[in-house]
């Protein structure tokens, strides 16, 4: 990390060190908003429901799609927040937000905070509950497990199933929870299949003689290095690709998982057994975000993610003026797009507030 | 042993762990492109044998990494090994070299002097 | 496996069943091969448990068997069943009992028709009155039998007489349980259980001191289905997910299965004997056939009723390896001893006789 990221007063108008925003959620979008925003003068209160920053990258292992260790970013995100301006506020829950002329009284688990000239929501997003997904038994079998899970399985350094043996043969399912009528998720979580092809690199490269499998509907490959992480999948480390859905894992005698997939590229059915089945459970707005949400008022669209007021150049504004959002609150994202976003966000609470807050035109 | 109008079916599911993969497995060893192959159909579309005949690599591939091997055998002949699949290929796999390697592992499999 | 994710499934899917007044409605197939059961339906939940549970002589056959093979048309079963609804209306009777899982599924099915296209319920008024100048009131609950049974499985549970366990080992007896697809295939929500891992079943064996087992194929189809079977040459489908399922449990070496189809019931017993002619195999302990039961004759026998007074001669496979299991005293020689005392011909080719 270069040390100009340290916080240097660059932006920073006169009038932003009598102002004060409260960031809610202290995760890659909370914390690089607040960063930015301190580095601008502005005092922020950063409120995390959690005992530490960092949300969910404190549980990843790699990163793609170089795979960088994810302590990085996290490093990264608690470098953002070391500033006197930034109070953050752990262990801490939003309980209610009432509006007063032009500021807001957040009242948390802890107190009240000093009126806010604007409020950022980077809530996140909430993991799909593998258990609804009945046919795939997480929760009944032993051996089916999330990718979450995977990942901390990689971060202990071991991959051993229930049984305390490496899989001889591992299945990564694709879609579980988004694109799925069925459970009421119409959207693509979109990171979930280059996670899928990274976590297969990651196993084969931690054991090397174990089969792996991804049963996809498509190869989501969208960002730049993902297509070509594809693409090192099966030509360096042999990963298998089976586009296809997986109707129902079950165990047979030996307490091997069976699971049956329509092969569609062999317009078949095929049966296979694996040690371990890891399911690539989808986002979903956070339920921690929709109830601050619902105590506002504010617009939740259709996927259940917040509703943005405009999709191409109003995505960190919300329906009330003075509330802003960042990161995957408002749709699935990956870390770079999340950032990219919360730093948006920095400069729409920037234009509003130097705006002597007249309401913004769409 | 009776017979009362009807007889029980084969099921035609591919059982993944009893099917015999090694003539994919001979294919990957000579022609490493092969694992390259995302099954786009490229070279099918583009196949000057598919107009008419049921050869489509698209699918042999996919068969062939089953280990569904009689597939292929049945189709594997009526390619003329004109090339264009391997013009056309997205990922670069070596199409035409995959085929050749293919039934030369038949071939072997059926004891032919080649 | 972790039985507790089963549970949290099971809460999900939670079936509101009453405990009395049950309107009752026979199976065709049921009255034909499995005679006992349904007798002893009647007389357990009258007699041994003291239910209200009326017959109406006038009812028919739902024509399931003719829906479903596309030779009744679906306003014609529409009439059928509205007009049991109103023999039962007219007894004043709300909560349908039924007897077969194929029949279930058709009166949830019409049910379900009736909520979401109210103007086939209008329709459905007009068709039978015009035929039959009746009325009626759409049904409260629509349940199965053993729906009833799952309800009081715990009372039969404290009068067992020989609970399902292995008299030499003392262990549970192993069994594996079939729910027909009608039942919670179609509405996961009328099922308890729901779909996936449906409890109706499991239920029962586990009270009764048994042991389920899952098995790769326990959600498969057993190949039952009208359409599928009318045409002989078609039966070796059917058959061929009879066989599917048979050698998917075979490892696991059940004592038993038990079924809550009629269809799956006579099919899964009656195959086994087809297999044997056409394919050379048998399955089950020592290579005897697998008895397959109805609910009521596993409750009648852990109750400690006969097993020729619950019907248990007339299965292709014989129980005999199971009632020494259980520990169940029973006389060979009074097996087809008719009403009057005379006897009656055995069938040939059972299996385990």
């Amino acid at each position: 990390m270069e040390a100009g990221w340290k916080h240097q007063k660059t932006l920073s108008m006169p009038e932003n060190k009598e102002r004060h925003i409260v960031v809610i959620g202290a995760g890659t979008a909370g914390c690089t908003a607040a960063g930015q925003l301190a580095r601008e003068g502005y005092r922020v209160s950063l409120i995390e429901k959690e005992g530490r920053p960092g949300g969910k990258l404190n549980s990843y292992y790699q990163l793609f799609p170089d795979r960088r260790k994810s302590e990085e970013v996290r490093d990264f995100l608690l470098a953002e927040i070391d500033s006197p301006l930034i109070i953050l506020k752990p262990d801490t829950d939003v309980e209610s937000i009432k509006k007063n002329d032009a500021k807001w009284l957040v009242t948390t688990t802890r107190g009240d905070l000093p009126p806010a000239d604007a409020i950022l929501l980077a809530s996140g997003f909430d993991l799909f509950n593998a258990e609804r997904k009945e046919e795939y038994g997480y929760g009944i079998y032993d051996d089916v497990i999330t990718s979450l899970e995977l990942e901390e399985k990689f971060r202990s350094g071991s991959i051993l199933t229930s049984k305390g043996f490496p899989p001889g043969r591992v299945g990564l399912v694709h879609c579980v929870g988004s694109r799925d009528e069925k459970v009421g998720n119409f959207h693509c979580s979109k990171v979930c299949c280059v996670t899928a092809v990274k976590q297969a690199i990651e196993i084969k490269e931690m054991l090397p003689g174990t089969e792996v499998f991804c049963f996809y509907m498509d190869m989501r490959m969208f960002g730049p290095y993902y297509e070509e992480l594809y693409r090192e999948a099966q030509e360096k480390w042999a990963v298998n690709f089976i586009r296809g859905k997986v109707s129902e894992a079950s165990e047979n005698i030996e307490e091997r998982l069976v699971i049956k997939v329509e092969d569609t590229l062999a317009g078949k059915p095929l049966k296979m057994q694996v040690d371990l089945l890891v399911l690539m459970i989808g986002m979903e707005n956070a339920q921690s975000g929709l109830r601050v949400g619902e105590d506002l008022g504010l617009d939740v669209g259709m996927n259940g993610f917040f509703k943005v007021r405009d999709n191409h150049y109003g995505n960190n504004r919300s329906n009330l003026t003075g509330v802003f959002y960042a990161g995957t609150c408002t749709s699935a994202m990956n870390i770079t797009d999340t950032i990219s976003h919360a730093r948006a966000a920095v400069v729409e609470i920037d234009t509003y507030l130097n705006t002597s807050g007249k309401e913004l035109k769409s | 042993m009776k017979g009362f109008g009807f007889s029980s079916i084969k099921p035609r599911v591919i059982d993944y762990d009893r099917n015999n993969r090694t003539v994919s497995e001979y294919i990957l060893e000579r022609e490493p492109s092969f694992s390259l192959c995302i099954a786009c159909g490229a070279c099918a579309a583009t196949c000057s044998a598919a107009n008419f005949t049921e050869m489509s690599l698209r699918k042999l591939n996919i068969f062939l990494k089953r280990g569904e091997n009689d597939e292929v055998r049945r189709i594997m002949n009526r390619c003329m090994l004109c090339g264009k699949c391997t013009l056309v290929c997205p990922r670069g796999v070596n199409t035409r070299n995959v085929i050749f390697i293919t039934q030369q592992a038949f071939k072997k499999l059926d004891n032919y002097a080649v | 496996m972790k039985q507790e994710g089963k549970k949290r499934i099971w809460k999900e899917f939670q079936k509101e069943i009453p405990g009395d007044h049950f309107f009752f409605v026979r199976s065709c197939i049921r009255q034909s091969f499995f005679p006992g059961s349904e007798q002893f339906l009647i007389k357990l939940l009258r007699e041994d448990l003291g239910k209200d549970i009326f017959e109406d002589p006038r009812h028919t056959t739902c024509t399931g068997i003719g829906y479903h093979g596309d030779v009744v048309p679906f306003d014609t079963i529409q009439a059928v069943v509205a007009r049991h609804f109103a023999l039962a209306t007219e007894h004043g009777y709300k909560d349908i009992l039924i007897s077969c899982v194929t029949s279930f599924g058709i009166y949830e099915e019409i049910v379900e028709t009736w909520k979401h296209f109210p103007e086939t319920l209008e329709k459905t008024r007009e068709n039978l009155y015009k035929a039959t100048k009746r009325e009626f009131e759409v049904p409260r609950t629509i349940l199965h039998t053993s729906d009833a049974v799952y309800k009081f499985k715990d009372e039969i549970a404290s009068r067992a007489r020989y609970p399902l366990i292995d008299r030499l080992s003392g262990k549970p007896v192993r069994a594996v349980e079939h729910i027909g697809c009608h039942y919670s295939k179609m509405f996961p929500k009328y099922g308890v259980g729901g779909a996936e891992f449906p409890h109706t079943l499991v239920g029962m064996i586990e009270s009764w001191g048994g042991e389920v087992i899952d098995y790769p194929e326990r959600r498969h189809c057993c190949g039952f289905g009208f359409r599928q079977y009318l045409v002989q040459a078609n039966r070796g489908y059917s058959m061929s997910n009879s066989l599917k399922k048979f050698e998917s449990m075979e490892p696991y070496r059940p004592a038993f299965v038990l079924a809550n189809c009629p269809g799956c019931t006579m099919f899964m017993d009656k195959w086994q004997y087809t297999i044997r002619e056409q394919e050379g195999k048998t399955y089950g302990v020592n290579g005897h056939g697998i008895p397959v039961l109805t609910y009521e004759e596993l409750a009648g026998l852990v109750m400690g009723y006969s097993p020729w007074d619950l019907g248990l001669q007339y299965h292709m496979v014989q129980s005999e390896p199971l009632l020494d299991r259980m520990g169940i005293p029973y006389d060979s020689k009074d097996k087809y001893l008719a009403r009057d005392g005379s006897r009656m011909e055995a069938p040939k080719n059972l299996i385990n006789a």
